[in-house]
């Protein structure tokens, strides 16, 4: 039985490093300059990149955590410094349904409230949708960490004569930082790969797209399309795509887990 | 788990007597007051986004009603949908995949918690996070360019030769099919099922196992005749967790499901699922009506996910509080 | 049964024990406890206590486990009111000025507090001295300041080459200080210890008793223990609680040998505790 279930486990660890073989195989040649710095040309012809589609994921990822990282966190320190325990559990059990709700409907949901009445695609749809699904994981983790930090130093900093939100400010958070960078970074990982939500929101775009309110290329769904294509060139494209996809959302996770290991910081006596 | 915040609510006494604009001038107040509006930011969007889905679904609610779960048509042209075939795919593709997927996963869950040693417990953990942070479209790519080809060569004509007799395995076998929806979702939540469970088999207190072993248990004997099914509850949430995951699954199943509409008694024919059909369509609906149909199958989706999370989370904490009680006692 | 000691006057009349400096002078009050009932919630845990803390002297509470003395050092700063429950009737009063009509974080730097655990923040030795200086914009330089209460706390010479060091490398004996040196630094009047000792080893806590003394002149200290040697050797006044009552309240060389309550004999021989 023991080998049987280390069957079970060596296998789906081998599922990892067979897509990642997979992806550094068939898309690690196509890997070029190009790639990251030209617009895609039109079909047919060879040559073209995704430089588009990195700004754009990068414009949209950027408006993401400027909507999601601030409402999880600040919503984290009323949960774990000022709240009551019903409102705590109100606002716990809305977290916790958004996380749960599949990123499509997210979509919709973006789609609803920020493209039907503007009639547009646009960048900050997306990334208003992406930040929608970084408030849970932001929220639920900052929660935690700073429920972790020890009362004593709540206590001695009391005593100091520190008000509430000095004390939240210059021991708790400094604290529980390196766990809250972790929970970022992770929620940031995890919107990176989205492509659901972006399909009707930042919906897609040959070209650079201008500012901010206009439907914008990115990576997730650029893949996807080239993906479907019956074209030679973008299918390699698409793995290239997704090589640079995949290694940047592993690095995030490696460094992320990397930071929370070297210790949270806590007394050690 | 704690409720309410720490045990430290306020710098000083918290007077009612002082009003409102006096207490304003408080730092503490203020920083109360603004991660308070944060906070409720939160339950603002959750309920504005259920609403929003209620109230743009009321066109197909009202011209088909229940009828909408029983037809099968979908014809953006002649404004006639049912959400039938998409609610099959849904569900067909995700028992294929949690068929595969749960034998595999709790294996190796059991695996982990309980027989492999620590070190090796943890790094194969690390490794099997890492694939759960693998994004969908990754798997889809995976899955048009290798899973598919190999279905349509290999796996499928396999299938049809040896189980053919089966309804299950008949008919023509392109590759895109629910059975490759199936397998690709599978690999998609192995990592789920094998990280819940192998935390709630983690959580069984020790002296289960201890007074399995001191009887003469041998040490898989322990393992599935006294641990496991004290851990079942949180296993069973985390199949749960795992068939909410693969409802929701999008992209990965859209690109190797077929997107066809219709409902098939084989696994190797092509289908559609409910969030497939909104990411192909959504963006492109002819009408209104089209439109709001689309989104009342993501209410759909979005409340079979809802209860399934939440008897999910009941499960797991069911079987933790078996395990603090026992170790309490 | 022997009527309770009541609470020491305002003024203290000389004894035969008290020391030969202190026999002619009158000593000043500089915090005062009157009437002070204490309850969490519907549970009432300190009865009518009324005593008065000696300025530049130490004074010891002690009593045995639940007697409600650490509920009583934690009134004289405030820190009751971190708990949802807690009810506090009565007047306590600094310098004259009733405390709890204060603002409470201003209260809480003129009378410090060090922990039974050693608390320091997870910042650098230096940046824990200064904290108390910096969150409330002290203009003062802050290397000198941090330097003087290292020095008060004896900690300065161990300390010197390494204060960007994190303050968990330190010793369990060298955090205590180190919790002492960062509470002095903002200058109290009163400084409240409560069981400092505790968790540390017998050379430590021989190294902070000392400090104790030396601190009087600096401010007025009010320390809870569960060590009667300890209040013994540290202490110029004692009060002995029992079950939330003050039992007895008098200078320590008088308690420790001539008790007046026979339940403080009984405690302090060791027949109870």
């Amino acid at each position: 039985m023991l080998t049987l279930t280390g069957v079970c486990a060596a296998v789906s660890v081998l599922a990892l490093f067979l897509i990642l073989g997979y992806l550094v195989v068939r898309g690690g040649a196509s890997l070029n300059w190009a790639f990251f710095t030209r617009l895609p040309v039109p079909v047919g012809e060879v040559g073209g990149g995704m430089a588009n589609a990195i700004v754009g994921s990068a414009k949209l990822l950027l408006f993401a955590t400027l909507v999601g990282v601030p409402i999880g966190f600040l919503g984290a320190i009323y949960l774990a410094e000022f709240s009551g325990s019903k409102m705590a559990f109100v606002v716990r059990y809305a977290a916790d349904l958004l996380n749960g709700v599949p990123s499509i409907v997210i979509g919709i949901f973006a789609y609803a409230l920020a493209v039907l009445p503007f009639k547009q695609f646009s960048t900050l749809a997306g990334g208003f949708a992406l930040g929608l699904m970084m408030i849970p994981i932001t929220l639920r983790s900052t929660e935690e960490f700073l429920r972790s930090v020890p009362n004593s130093l709540r206590e001695g900093a009391m005593a100091l004569g520190a008000s509430k939100w000095k004390m939240i400010a210059t021991v708790i958070v400094p604290a529980a930082y390196r766990g809250i960078l972790t929970a970022i970074l992770l929620a940031f990982a995890r919107v990176a790969g989205e492509t659901a939500p972006l399909i009707f929101t930042a919906f897609g775009n040959n070209y650079w797209s201008a500012g901010w309110t206009q439907p914008t290329a990115s990576l997730p769904v650029t893949i996807y399309n080239y993906a479907l294509s019956p074209y030679e060139d973008w299918h390699r494209q698409a793995w290239a795509g997704g090589l640079v996809l995949l290694g940047l959302i592993l690095m995030i996770n490696i460094v992320a887990r990397g930071i929370l290991s070297r210790g949270i910081s806590v007394s050690r006596s | 788990m704690a409720t309410a915040s720490t045990s430290l609510p306020s710098a000083g006494p918290v007077s009612g007597s002082r009003s409102f604009l006096s207490r304003l001038r408080d730092g503490d107040e203020i920083a109360r007051l603004i991660t308070f509006v944060f906070a409720a930011t939160v339950v603002l969007i959750s309920i504005l986004l259920v609403l929003e889905l209620w109230h743009d679904s009321v066109l197909p609610r009202h011209k088909f009603g229940l009828g909408f779960f029983r037809t099968t048509t979908w014809n953006p042209v002649e404004g006639d949908f049912g959400a039938l075939p998409f609610i099959y795919g849904t569900l067909v593709t995700a028992a294929v995949a949690l068929f595969i997927a749960v034998p595999l996963g709790i294996g190796a869950a059991i695996f982990l918690a309980e027989l492999a040693p620590p070190r090796v417990s943890d790094t194969l953990e690390f490794f099997i996070d890492l694939l759960a942070a693998v994004p969908s479209v990754i798997y889809g790519v995976l899955g048009i360019f290798i899973v598919v080809p190999l279905m349509r060569q290999y796996i499928a004509p396999s299938l049809k030769s040896i189980l053919g007799f089966l309804p299950l395995f008949r008919g023509p076998a392109y590759g895109l099919s629910f059975l490759t929806a199936g397998i690709v979702l599978a690999i998609m939540i192995i990592p789920y099922i094998i990280s819940v469970s192998r935390e709630v088999l983690l959580s069984v207190p020790r002296d289960q196992r201890e007074a399995a072993l001191a009887v003469g248990s041998t040490r898989w004997e322990s393992t599935w005749k006294v641990v496991v099914p004290f851990a079942r509850s949180g296993i069973m949430g985390s199949i749960f967790l795992a068939l909410a995951r693969s409802l929701g699954e999008t992209m990965a199943v859209a690109m190797v499901i077929g997107n066809d509409p219709k409902i098939s008694a084989s696994l190797l024919a092509p289908g559609y699922s409910i969030a497939a059909v909104i990411a192909n369509e959504l963006a492109e609906a002819t009408s209104e009506l089209h439109t709001q149909s689309l989104i009342e199958l993501g209410l759909v989706l979005f409340l079979l996910t809802f209860v399934l999370n939440g008897l999910a989370r009941i499960l797991i904490v069911v079987t933790s509080q078996r395990g603090a009680g026992r170790a309490r006692a | 049964m022997a009527s309770v000691r009541p609470a020491v006057p305002v003024n203290i009349p000389p004894t035969a024990t008290t020391t030969p400096r202190e026999s002619n002078a009158t000593l000043s009050m500089r915090m005062t406890i009157s009437k002070v009932n204490f309850f969490y919630g519907s549970k009432q845990s300190l009865f009518d206590i009324n005593m008065g803390i000696a300025t530049n002297k130490v004074t010891a509470l002690i009593g045995p486990s639940g007697c409600g003395k650490s509920t009583l050092l934690r009134t004289l700063n405030r820190m009751h009111e971190t708990v949802s429950n807690a009810r506090l009737e009565g007047e306590i009063l600094l310098d004259g000025q009733n405390i709890l009509k204060q603002d409470v974080t201003a209260h809480r730097r003129r009378v410090g507090m060090v922990f039974q655990r050693p608390n320091p923040f997870p910042k650098s030795i230096f940046d824990n001295v200064a904290y108390g200086l910096r969150i409330n914009g002290s203009k003062a330089p802050i290397a000198e300041a941090v330097e003087k209460s290292l020095r008060h706390a004896a900690l300065w010479d161990e300390v010197k080459d390494h204060l960007h060091k994190s303050a968990y490398e330190l010793s369990g004996g060298q955090q205590q200080r180190l919790c002492i040196a960062r509470a002095l630094a903002v200058e109290p009047e009163v400084l409240l210890l409560d069981e400092p000792c505790s968790a540390l080893d017998p050379i430590s806590t021989a190294k902070i008793e000392e400090l104790l003394v030396q601190l009087k002149d600096l401010c007025t200290i009010v320390i809870v223990t569960h060590n009667m040697q300890q209040a013994a050797r540290v202490s110029d006044f004692t009060a002995f609680l029992l079950i939330g009552q003050l039992i007895e309240f008098s200078p320590t060389p008088q308690l420790f040998t001539t008790p007046g309550d026979p339940r403080t004999e009984a405690y302090i021989t060791g027949r109870f505790g």
